[in-house]
């Protein structure tokens, strides 16, 4: 053959090391990551450039849906139990219900609760059987209209448990609540003289060019 | 033209027991390891939760309060914004004419400008009434007070929307 045979040299790259960060990042992400926890009601919350981190203790939070009902839920905590079951005890004797202690544990257990007072035995009942309620087929707490709202005695049970702790009422709506129900859930908390709650949302930045963002740019003490 | 045999000699015998004669490379080609690493990061990535859901404040006022007690807001500085549905919003300066020749419509997009302006007219008077209706989303209204937030509107009151008012938004979204 007339023709200069090139050199063959190998193309094949050594994978070793790109393997090796593959692997210290996937390390990174598997101790880092906190599941979701797969919500019992979904809820897409508005957006809002508040940077305050929502608290997770001492929470009672009150979940609107997109179809206007409203669920009481809790924090996870010990503490938060305790009153969740101070709470469910004093409804019982108040409305006389007639609610076993299994029961009331088993209301306990459960993520939320979103049916009327005098459905909570047969919440509690679906609970022990394994059938937890979800937010699709449960009425929700009744606040629709101003003669009927529930929420004021929930939220009276809420302040006696706490018994002048500092609690923390965080209201979850969804985009599409309309806004006289949220108006009715406000009339529960003014009614029971809790005059300051949070919103939970997700974060974003502030807009460039605003008041705000310029204010933020020259460091001002975050009221 | 010269030809390799790489085909690996069966037929050649090195002695009792010795099956094969070439030497076979030990070298593993990480290549698919790599694919599956990333895939679980990608996994993880996606179910990990890093940014935390943040909550914005509100303090309701004390209904029980003396009207008299309550701060007088002056019309000259006072924005009223209506809220209706679909994103629509309306507002009028101080107080409504009752010929309405002051109510304006506008959007999501154009109040933070109206707002901006009022604000340098007004300056320390401005107060800010935010009206929602009937009709009006959660996310309009939360939509609204993070406005509040983005242009530093110090005072501002929520407050239930008058018949008037109501009539006039029904009106103006009906013709539309």
């Amino acid at each position: 053959m007339g023709r200069p045979k090139i050199a063959r040299k190998s193309t094949a790259i050594d994978m070793t090391a790109m393997c090796d960060v593959a692997f210290l990042l996937l390390s990174f992400f598997i101790l880092t990551t906190k599941f979701k926890p797969s919500e019992a009601v979904p809820i897409n919350t508005p957006t809002s450039v508040a940077n305050k981190i929502a608290p997770e203790t001492n929470i009672l939070m009150i979940s609107l849906n997109k179809d206007g009902k409203a669920f009481l839920s809790f924090g996870d905590s010990k503490s938060d139990r305790d009153k969740k079951t101070d709470m469910i005890k004093s409804m019982n004797s108040n409305h006389s219900l007639g609610l076993t202690d299994n029961e009331v544990a088993a209301l306990v257990k459960a993520p939320f609760i979103g049916v009327p007072i005098a459905q909570l035995k047969q919440q509690a009942d679906l609970q022990m059987q394994g059938k937890e309620l979800t937010g699709e087929n449960s009425p929700g707490i009744p606040c629709q209209d101003t003669a009927n709202n529930q929420m004021i005695e929930w939220i009276r049970a809420a302040v006696d448990a706490y018994k002048g702790e500092k609690m923390n009422l965080i209201l979850k709506g969804d985009n599409v609540a309309k806004y006289p129900v949220f108006k009715n859930i406000l009339t529960a908390f003014k009614k029971n003289e809790q005059f300051k709650f949070q919103m939970v949302t997700n974060p974003v930045s502030v807009p460039s060019g605003t008041e705000l963002y310029k204010l933020n740019l020259s460091g001002k003490a975050d009221e | 033209m010269a030809e390799m045999d790489t085909s690996g000699g069966g037929h050649h015998k090195k002695g009792p027991g010795v099956k094969k004669g070439k030497k076979l490379s030990t070298r593993v080609d990480l290549t698919p390891m790599v694919d599956l690493g990333f895939l679980l990061i990608t996994f993880f990535i996606f179910t990990t939760t890093m940014s935390q859901p943040t909550a914005m404040r509100l303090a309701l006022p004390d209904d029980k309060v003396k009207p008299e007690d309550q701060n007088k807001i002056k019309q000259s500085g006072a924005l009223t914004i209506l809220l209706g549905k679909d994103n629509n919003i309306f507002y009028y300066e101080g107080e409504l004419a009752p010929d309405a020749s002051n109510f304006k419509t506008s959007n999501f997009k154009d109040i933070r400008d109206e707002i901006m302006t009022k604000k340098q007219q007004a300056d320390t008077n401005l107060v800010v009434v935010i009206k929602p209706n009937d009709e009006s989303t959660y996310k309009n209204f939360i939509d609204i007070l993070d406005e509040m937030s983005i242009s530093v509107v110090k005072r501002y009151a929520v407050v239930d929307i008058s018949d008037v008012e109501d009539q006039l938004i029904k009106k103006t979204e009906g013709g539309q």
